[in-house]
This record gives C-alpha cells, sequence and structure tokens, in this order.
C-alpha cells in the first residue's frame, strides 16, 4: 500500500525537478542585449526612471535594441567589492570616486585616470549631507555642534561600508575644522564624541534610513540629502523634519565605464551612450525630481530645484585633498575612524 | 502511548502506583509546562507568522497580486524554485551515498566523515558564501583560470547553487545515518545471499526501509534551500531578476519602502513552509503505522 504512494512521490519529484532544470535553461539561453549597472543604496529609485527614459531613447534610434538595465544595490564599497571579485558591471555608479578608484587599482577593468573621461569629475548630479530628525525637532538639533550633547543618538551608517557614511564623517571633521580653527585635537575630540553617541552602524546608507524611520532608532539620521527628501516622500511630512546645517559637504556620486567588462560582453556602445544620456537635460531634469541636485539647472523643472536650500558646501579636493589622500587618512585601516571610534561595550 | 510503552513484566497493582505517581506529583508541573510551551509557541511563532500574513494582505488581494506578479518577483520565484530544484536532488544522492558509507561499512577516517558533514551547520552562513568567493571570484584561486575559459561562477547561478548545496547538505545525511545504523546490514546480507544484486538490494530493501528518513531529509534540505539568505546574499550579487532569490528580493523589497510588498513575497516563502509542515503531519497521521513499523525494524 504505502510502497506506490512512495514510488509515486519519488517520480512526481523527479519529473518535477526535471521541468524546472529545462525551464531555468531555456530562459537562461535566451539572448538578450542588457546592461549591467552597479550602483550605491539610495539611487533605487532615481535609476528606475533613468533607465525607462534611456531605454525609450536607445530603442527608438537603435536597430539593436536593449532590452534592460539590470540594477544592483548596496552599500558602495560592498558594491566596488563585488565588482573587483568579478561582478560583471557595464557601469558602475557609487557613492565617492574613491570606491571606484578601487575597482581601477585592484581589478585594473578601468584605467586609473577614469574620473577624466566625463564632465564635471564624471559625476552627473550632485548631493549634499543633512540631518533627518523627528517631527518638531524634539532634542532641537540645529547644527553639527548639537549632534555631540550627551544623550543624543545618531544613526550614520559605516564608512567602512558605505559611501554616505564617509561623506557624513568627512562633513562633520569639516564643521569642526571650521569651529575649532583647525585645530587637530580639538576636532578628533569633536569627531570622537560625535561617534560615541552613534548606537548602532548599518552596511549600508538605506539601511540606516530604515533603522531610523521604520524601527524608529535614535534622534537623528545623518542622510543624503535625496535620502532625507525621500523619506519625507515616503512617510509623509508629518513624522520628519529636515534640518540643514550651517555647513556640509558637496557630494559628487561618479560613474564609469568598466571598460573590460563592455568589451568582453560586446556592449560599450550601450553603455557609454547610457552614460552619456545621464548629462542630457532630459535625464537632468529626472535627476533633479528625485531630489538630486542636477549640474544643468535650466533643465530642471524650477520647483524641484527650489527644493534645494542654499548652503556652504566643502569639497573633497580643496579641504581633503581629494579622495586619493581622504580615503587612508580617515578610512583605510589605523586611519582616524579607527583611532576615535570605541563600540559601545 | 506512554501507558503502553512501560514493561509488561510489571504487575497492574505496580502499574497503577507508578502512574499514579508520575501523575500526582504532575499535575502542577505538567500545566506550567503546557502553558509555558503554548505561550511560547504563540509569542515567538505563531504571531510573526500571522503578522506577515496581515501585513501581506494590508494592501489588498490586488496590491497582493501585483506584487507577487511584478517581473523581479517572478524571477526571484523562479531562481529559487530552480536553485533548490538542483541543490535539493544533489543533496539526496549524495547524502543517501554518504549515510550508506557510514552506516554500512567500517573504513579509516569514519568519524572525520561524520565530522565533515556536519561541518556546515557549524559554519556561519556568511562564511559558507565567502569562501565561494575566495574560490572563484576574479581575485580568488580559480579567477584568471575561470575567467580565461569565460566561466562565470560567484555572481551566477552555480555560485547560488554551490552556496545553497553546502548549507542544505547535512539535512539528508543527518536525517538518513542514524536510521540505517540502527536498522543493521541484516536484510542486506539476507537479499545478497539470496541472490539479489547490489543496485536492487538497495532499491527494494534499503530505500524502503529508510523512505520516512529521507523524506524528511528531503521536506528540510528543501526548506532550508529556499529560505538560506545568508550564503546566498555573499555570492549572489544582487541583479534585479537576475540573480535574487526569494529570501534576497524580500530583503530589497522592504528596503525600497514596499512593506505590503516585501510581505507579500515573505508570504509565499511562509506559505511554502506551512506546506512543508503539513505534508509532513500529513504522511505522519495517514502512514504512522508504517512509519512506527520502518523506525522500529
Amino acid at each position: 500500500m504505502t510502497q506506490p504512494i512512495f514510488r509515486r512521490v519519488l517520480r512526481a519529484g523527479l519529473v518535477l525537478g526535471a521541468f524546472t532544470l529545462c525551464f531555468g535553461v531555456v530562459a537562461g539561453a535566451r539572448a538578450q542585449t542588457e546592461l549591467l549597472n552597479v550602483s550605491y543604496d539610495p539611487t533605487r529609485e532615481l535609476y528606475r526612471d533613468l533607465n525607462a527614459a534611456f531605454i525609450a531613447e536607445w530603442n527608438a534610434k537603435n536597430t539593436k535594441k536593449l532590452t534592460t538595465i539590470r540594477q544592483s544595490h548596496g552599500g558602495s564599497g560592498a558594491q566596488a567589492r563585488t565588482v573587483i571579485d568579478g561582478l560583471n558591471a557595464d557601469v558602475v555608479t557609487l557613492a565617492l570616486a574613491g570606491d571606484i578608484d578601487a575597482i581601477a587599482q585592484r581589478s585594473k577593468k578601468l584605467p586609473e585616470n577614469w574620473q577624466t573621461r566625463l564632465p564635471n569629475n564624471s559625476s552627473p548630479y550632485t548631493s549634499t549631507i543633512v540631518f533627518l530628525v523627528r517631527k518638531g525637532n524634539p532634542k532641537a538639533l540645529k547644527d553639527w555642534g548639537d549632534l555631540v550633547k550627551p544623550g543624543v543618538q545618531i544613526i550614520t551608517p559605516n564608512p567602512k561600508t558605505s559611501g554616505g557614511a564617509r561623506w557624513n564623517y568627512l562633513a562633520a571633521w569639516a564643521y569642526a575644522d571650521k569651529a575649532f580653527n583647525k585645530d587637530e585635537a580639538k576636532v578628533r575630540d569633536y569627531i570622537g564624541k560625535l561617534l560615541a553617541n552613534v548606537p548602532v552602524l548599518d552596511t549600508g546608507a538605506r539601511g540606516a534610513t530604515t533603522t531610523f524611520t521604520q524601527r524608529g532608532i535614535g534622534d537623528v539620521l545623518l542622510a543624503w540629502e535625496n535620502e532625507a527628501f525621500l523619506a519625507l516622500h515616503e512617510f509623509g511630512a508629518d513624522k520628519f523634519d529636515i534640518v540643514v546645517p550651517s555647513l556640509s559637504i558637496l557630494a559628487e556620486p561618479p560613474v564609469a565605464l568598466v571598460d573590460a567588462n563592455v568589451d568582453a560582453k560586446g556592449t560599450r556602445a550601450e553603455a557609454q551612450a547610457y552614460l552619456d544620456f545621464l548629462y542630457t537635460p532630459k535625464a537632468q531634469a529626472i535627476i533633479a525630481k528625485n531630489y538630486y541636485r542636477p549640474r544643468n539647472v535650466e533643465a530642471a523643472d524650477p520647483k524641484d530645484i527650489a527644493n534645494f536650500p542654499k548652503l556652504e558646501l566643502v569639497t573633497i579636493d580643496q579641504d581633503f585633498g581629494g579622495w586619493a589622500k581622504a580615503q587612508p587618512t580617515h578610512f583605510g585601516d589605523g586611519g582616524s575612524f579607527d583611532q576615535l571610534y570605541k563600540p559601545a561595550r | 502511548m506512554s501507558d503502553a510503552a512501560l514493561p509488561q513484566f510489571r504487575t497492574d497493582t505496580a502499574q497503577k502506583r507508578d502512574t499514579r505517581r508520575i501523575r500526582g506529583e504532575g499535575v502542577v508541573v505538567q500545566a506550567v509546562l503546557i502553558a509555558v510551551s503554548l505561550a511560547f509557541l504563540a509569542l515567538f511563532l505563531l504571531l510573526p507568522l500571522v503578522s506577515v500574513f496581515v501585513e501581506a494582505g494590508a494592501r489588498g488581494w490586488t496590491a497582493y497580486k501585483a506584487a507577487v506578479t511584478e517581473p523581479d518577483a517572478v524571477a526571484a520565484i523562479h531562481l529559487t524554485l530552480l536553485v533548490a530544484g538542483i541543490a535539493v536532488p544533489f543533496n539526496v544522492v549524495v547524502g543517501i551515498a554518504a549515510a550508506w558509507a557510514i552506516a554500512k561499512f567500517e573504513f579509516r577516517g569514519k568519524n572525520l566523515l561524520i565530522s565533515l558533514i556536519d561541518l556546515p551547520f557549524s559554519v556561519s552562513p556568511v562564511i559558507s558564501g565567502l569562501v565561494f568567493v575566495l574560490l572563484f571570484g576574479a581575485q580568488g584561486y580559480f579567477g584568471a583560470w575561470l575567467k580565461a575559459n569565460d566561466v562565470q561562477i560567484v555572481f551566477a547561478l552555480p555560485g547560488l547553487v554551490l552556496a545553497t548545496v553546502f548549507v542544505t547538505f547535512p539535512f539528508v545525511a543527518r536525517e538518513l545515518i542514524p536510521h540505517m545504523q540502527s536498522l543493521g546490514s541484516a536484510d542486506e546480507e539476507a537479499a545478497l545471499t539470496l541472490g539479489a544484486s547490489g543496485w536492487r538490494t538497495f532499491l527494494t530493501i534499503t530505500l524502503p526501509n529508510v523512505k520516512w528518513s529521507l523524506f524528511y531529509g528531503v521536506l528540510l534540505c528543501n526548506a532550508r534551500a529556499m529560505g538560506e539568505f545568508g550564503a546566498v546574499a555573499v555570492v549572489s550579487g544582487k541583479i534585479r531578476g537576475l540573480t535574487n532569490t526569494m529570501p534576497l528580493h524580500v530583503e530589497i523589497l522592504y528596503n525600497e519602502y514596499m512593506s505590503a510588498a516585501a510581505f507579500a513575497v515573505a508570504s509565499l516563502l511562509a506559505g511554502l513552509a506551512l506546506v512543508t509542515l503539513a505534508l509532513k503531519t500529513l504522511l505522519e497521521w495517514r502512514y504512522s503505522d508504517s512509519i512506527a513499523a520502518s523506525r522500529r525494524h
């Protein structure tokens, strides 16, 4: 009685398994021209819009059609690591130049002068770092100086894996540098106190945003401007407020073609056109709509531009000597972050 | 059940006294134990499970359907089924072979083999994923060779399958080994003496004897293969619609503020777990005699 049932189950299982296998193989074998954009955490919504616009534009002009642009998102540093380890990205659109430098140096898949190949330091959009606080700003956090008050909980991701967190860290450093007249001991003391107020370091900006908004941890989120606006948009302006500090940093998230990968896949023309597209008025308008600061302000809807407050912005090149210097000084093994961050016991 | 299991040679009165003593002392303890287990189950297992389904349905049926039929979600479901469809049969074959070797033969290094089978249980899944990146990644030991021959392992299907096979390997073997060991090899020896071939002995004697353990092993192996997150996350590369399995897709949706969609896909995974559980219970109930017989055998 039981034996036939058992056999039947076994046979059904085998047939099912064989079907799944065949199906998967067929699905994998279908030829498609597609690009893979390996990006950082908060750009999910931005590239969803940009990709749709680019595919429509490309397919209207070319006979070799583009079916999809695949996206992969994560902490900027972690994403760079996967590209170095062999993820076949056609283009990388990361949070900071230092991460693409790492890909160029370690995998040699793109030349080290990659950042000079496109206009504006290869950054078609910029952003900055602002504070997202709970509605009404109950802890009265108005500027960087308020963050080190005892009892303030700051949410920021881990600068080792997150690009946004590195911009956060350097913005705070730049503020302290100015506030304490370049007295390095005082600056370090300030950063140490700031880090002591951080209860948890997520690996990426989106994880940190989720911790702050959905899990309700912390008094202030140090966030990408675009990420802060998106959170307001998603959860309603009645839950959070954006606080613009007196000074912040001009964040330039760069984009680059991964030469070795596009040549192996035969997608150089598409990938190059994709990156060039980001600088067109059409893309610049989409960029502003997604709360990133466009390079070409005239192309964007003035309503979107009105979202961006004017504030004093320092730059990585003038104030920190570029990523080539800032990366090892602050975030390398034994850098200032390692010296000043003492995890809560 | 426990009464029937008491040794038969005792007198009736002795048996009653024993039972009374056990029960008498036990009333309070029993009530407390049952209450504690029920409360624990309700709080830590039932409540989260119910909340998954409640959240999934929060935006209505249309939203639910849209979430699970969206192309990236469908791709994730296909990929999860495909990975499990390869990993589980593979682990069944190798698991039976390993269990057979351990239960029926004596050889040098047998204990080492047993420990190795348990290895995936004791290693963190993240490490399980990372070893494959170290081996097959572009900077890994075989990276240059794989690239020269245009073979992609990590950040593609083969990597996902490898990581899943590694993590789920012990389930089948672990279920089979104790059962096969307790059965001994008398039945097989009898069959062989009667002239059956080795293969026939395996198909008609060994396999039917252990079918229930095998079945449990497959169920557990499958559940873990579909639900695995850590190891798969490391080797996936997280390309949407291509290398994202269901658990990874759930995380992505959640991080994109699409909670209802995230829980909709999560409810499919939870549904698979419930089906597994129901199947197991049904079989146990329907064939309890045969299971008991094969266990006692």
